[in-house]
């Protein structure tokens, strides 16, 4: 299964936020972070759009072209 | 984990139609026992424990579209193929099994505890593949 590198973990230390605060501000369980974070999941695309834009970022600042990625 | 408002409102749905069960279980038990049913009546009474489990299946169907975060509906969507592989193939096999006289015939609502219980190898594989599982199991 590919799944999208991200950088998940980075945006979000560099906000001092736990994995709970991420979920809790997309509205979606601590799990579902986890999981998109650890690459065990990859988000859909609306999500994909939410996590960006909360971020202030554009969605390829956040995730990786599987077709880019190294 | 924190069960999600959706999960919540299912394990409501969920134990109010396993207590309904019960209660329609034995109200048919003991109409039959007693000989209190016959003609139309009795076929009614007959299906009516099953009523109940069919509003189970329907409640994990409403949940699984009430379910907002689509990572956990992932985790039960891959539950429920689990449960779904695992019981037709138990069913299969024993098909055959009963149709060369090698096992005795079984009764057919037994295929809804075998369900069951591929939901929960389904929640393992889950857990085992993904470390996470969704509640509806």
């Amino acid at each position: 299964m590919l799944v999208m590198e991200n950088r998940l973990r980075v945006l979000r230390a560099e906000r001092n936020w736990s994995q709970g605060d991420l979920a809790e501000r997309l509205e979606v369980s601590r799990q579902s972070v986890n999981a998109i974070e650890t690459g065990k999941y990859d988000p859909s695309l609306p999500l994909a759009f939410r996590i960006a834009e909360l971020f202030g970022l554009a969605i390829e600042q956040v995730f990786v072209s599987p077709s880019r990625a190294e | 984990m924190p069960w999600t408002p959706a999960a919540k409102r299912y394990n409501v749905r969920l134990i109010l139609l396993s207590l309904l069960y019960g209660a329609f279980l034995v109200l048919a038990v003991y109409g039959f026992r007693h000989h209190l049913v016959a003609g139309a009546a009795a076929w009614i009474v007959a299906i009516l424990p099953a009523l109940p489990l069919i509003g189970i299946f329907a409640a994990m169907g409403r949940y699984l579209v009430e379910e907002q975060d689509e990572y956990i509906r992932m985790l039960l969507v891959r539950q429920m193929l689990w449960a779904m592989g695992f019981t037709m193939s138990c069913a299969t096999v024993w098909g055959f099994l009963d149709n060369f006289g090698l096992v005795g015939h079984v009764d057919g609502y037994w295929i809804v505890a075998l369900w069951y219980f591929g939901q929960g190898i389904g929640a393992c594989v889950n857990r085992a593949t993904l470390g996470a599982r969704a509640v509806c199991s």
